[in-house]
C-alpha cells in the first residue's frame, strides 16, 4: 500500500493523474507533461516532493560520522552550506545520492530518495557504532515543496513571504514562521532538480499545505508533477537513483567523480572508488543522440553499428527543450568516447546514434 | 470527453478500423489519444509489411511512455500515413481523421471479432 503525502487530497482535487512512485502515490501530471515542463523552464512551477526522506544527525561525532558515510567533503563547512554526494557500499556501488545540509556545528540535515528511505536508514544506522551521534529519522514530520523556474525567487518572496534573495546556490537557512498559535522553524534552500533557479522548502505538513494553497491560488506558479520533474532533470544531465546510479553503478561509472573526494581521509567505499578512478571502469554512463525521432527508453539495448550489444539505456526521451531524441546509457568503456557511432534497438528496429555529452540542455542556475 | 464514431470497428486495445471494400484504415481511438497525452512519435511499419490480427505492428509514444499498436486484422500494409512522421500530434488533434496504416485485408472474417461503437463505449467505461 503506497503512502500519501500531506498534499494528496489537493492533487486529487486538481485532477492530477496519480501513480505509485518510490512507495508513495504521487501526481505524475496535472494537465500535461509538456506544459508543466515549459512552465518551469520559462516561468515557475511547484512540485510536491514531500515523498523525499529526511534525517537529522547531531551530536559530538556528527561531522565525523557524515564524513564516514558520504563521498563529498563537509569538513569545516560554513553553516547553511549544502553538499551533493553519495553514500556508497565498500565495493563502490551506490546506496543513494543525497543532499547534506550543514545546519550548525555537528548538526547535519540529510535529504534522501523516497524509494530508498528504509534501505538508507537501515544502512546509516548500521554505520553508527563507534560514533557518538543522535540519529533522528524525520521523513514523517517534513513536507517539502520545490518551487522552480526563473520566476521562483519572486514567487517565494512575494507569494510565500519568505525572504530568499540573498541565498546563494546550494545554501540554506532556517526561518521562524507563524503557524497557528505556535510558530515553527522551516528550512529553505536554493536547490532543485530541474536545472533552473529555484528553492526547496521543508516544513510541517500544516505549513506545507498552507504554502501550497498560497502558491496555487496566486496563479503565478503551475502545479507540476513527477512526469516533468523527470524530463527536466534528464535534459540537464542530472542522475536519478535507480536509472543512472544503483548498487551496481558507482558514482565513478556515472561520471560523478567530482562529488567523490578521494583526498578525504576516509569514507565507506573510498578504496574501491579510488581504484576505479585510477584504473578505469568497465562501463561508463554516456549521452547518445539519435538521428531519428524514435525514443529510447530505460532498458533498451545499445548496440555497435555491427549489431553487438554493448550496453543499455538508463533514461531516454524526446527532449522537450531541444527537440531531439536523446538518452543516457551505460555502455562498455571502449565505446564511451564522444563521437562514437552506436545504435539503439527500439522494439524491432535499430536506430543509429552517436555518443554526445550527457547534458542535453544548459542549466540556468543563479549562482 | 472522448469522441466515439459510428461505422468504425474497435478493438479492446483501442485501435479502430474503417473498412472500405477490401481495405481497412487503422488508427487509434480518440479515447486512446486522450489517455496517452501528447503524442511525440509514431512508430509505423513499412509498405508491404505483413500485419497479423492481435499482434503488434508499431507504437505510439507519448512523452512518458511507448504504447504498442496492435493490429485488429491480418493483411498487408499498402500505405502508411506519412504526415504522422513529421506531425505525430495530429493524433491528438483528430485521431479518427488521422489513420496510421492502410491494410489490404487477408481475412475479412476477422472483423467479426471487433466491437461496434456501442460495445466499444461500454468497454471504455
Amino acid at each position: 500500500m503506497e503512502k500519501k503525502t500531506c498534499l494528496y487530497d489537493r492533487h486529487v482535487a486538481l485532477g492530477a493523474l496519480m501513480s505509485p512512485f518510490g512507495g508513495f502515490i504521487m501526481p505524475i501530471q496535472y494537465t500535461n507533461i509538456t506544459d508543466e515542463h515549459n512552465a518551469v523552464r520559462q516561468h515557475c512551477g511547484v512540485f510536491d516532493v514531500s515523498h523525499m526522506g529526511e534525517v537529522r544527525i547531531t551530536g559530538p561525532d556528527a561531522e565525523r560520522y557524515v564524513q564516514h558515510i558520504f563521498t563529498n567533503d563537509v569538513k569545516d563547512a560554513p553553516q547553511g552550506q549544502i553538499y551533493y554526494g553519495m553514500m556508497c557500499y565498500p565495493n563502490g556501488g551506490t546506496v543513494d545520492d543525497l543532499l547534506v545540509y550543514k545546519m550548525g556545528e555537528n548538526d547535519f540535515f540529510l535529504v534522501i530518495n523516497a524509494a530508498n528511505i528504509d534501505k538508507d536508514v537501515a544502512w546509516m544506522q548500521e554505520q553508527m557504532p563507534g560514533f557518538d551521534i543522535n540519529f533522528e529519522h524525520q521523513s514523517d514530520y517534513y513536507g517539502e515543496l520545490a518551487i522552480q523556474g526563473p520566476e521562483a525567487e519572486a514567487v517565494v518572496e512575494e507569494v510565500l513571504g519568505l525572504p530568499c534573495k540573498e541565498l546563494k546556490f546550494y545554501t540554506s537557512k532556517t526561518l521562524d514562521v507563524a503557524d497557528g498559535d505556535e510558530g515553527e522553524t522551516i528550512i529553505i534552500s536554493r536547490t532543485g532538480y530541474t536545472g533552473e533557479d529555484g528553492f526547496e522548502v521543508y516544513g510541517s505538513h500544516e505549513f506545507t499545505q498552507q504554502a501550497w494553497d498560497k502558491l496555487i491560488e496566486s496563479g503565478r506558479c503551475k502545479p507540476c508533477g513527477l512526469g516533468c520533474r523527470d524530463t527536466l532533470r534528464f535534459e540537464v544531465g542530472l542522475p536519478l537513483y535507480g536509472d543512472e546510479l544503483s548498487a551496481d553503478i558507482s558514482p565513478i561509472m556515472a561520471g560523478l567523480g567530482i562529488f567523490v573526494k578521494l583526498d578525504k581521509e576516509e569514507f565507506i567505499g573510498k578504496d574501491a572508488l579510488a581504484e576505479q578512478k585510477a584504473n578505469g571502469v568497465a562501463q561508463k554512463l554516456v549521452g547518445i543522440e539519435l538521428t531519428d525521432k524514435a525514443i529510447p527508453r530505460h532498458g533498451y539495448p545499445v548496440l555497435t553499428p555491427e549489431g553487438e550489444t554493448i550496453g543499455e539505456v538508463t533514461t531516454g526521451y524526446h527532449c522537450l527543450s531541444v527537440d531531439k531524441s536523446v538518452c543516457m546509457a551505460l555502455v562498455k568503456t571502449e565505446y564511451a568516447k564522444l563521437g562514437t557511432p552506436l545504435a539503439i534497438q527500439i522494439r524491432k528496429k535499430v536506430f543509429p546514434g552517436v555518443v554526445v555529452k550527457k547534458k542535453f540542455y544548459d542549466k540556468h542556475y543563479k549562482k | 470527453m472522448a469522441q466515439f464514431i459510428e461505422g468504425l470497428l474497435y478493438s479492446e486495445s483501442h485501435e479502430y478500423i474503417r473498412v472500405e471494400g477490401e481495405f481497412g484504415y487503422i488508427g487509434i481511438s480518440d479515447y486512446a489519444q486522450h489517455a496517452l497525452g501528447n503524442v511525440v512519435y509514431v512508430d509505423m511499419p513499412e509498405v508491404d509489411d505483413e500485419v497479423t490480427a492481435g499482434e503488434e505492428f508499431g507504437a505510439v509514444e507519448s512523452v512518458k511512455a511507448a504504447s504498442d499498436l496492435i493490429s485488429p486484422v491480418s493483411g498487408t500494409v499498402v500505405e502508411i500515413n506519412e504526415a504522422l512522421e513529421d506531425e505525430p500530434e495530429l493524433l491528438n488533434k483528430d485521431a479518427f481523421a488521422n489513420w496510421i496504416i492502410k491494410v489490404q485485408l487477408s481475412d475479412p472474417s476477422e472483423l467479426d471479432n471487433l466491437m461496434d461503437v456501442e460495445a466499444y463505449k461500454k468497454h471504455c467505461e
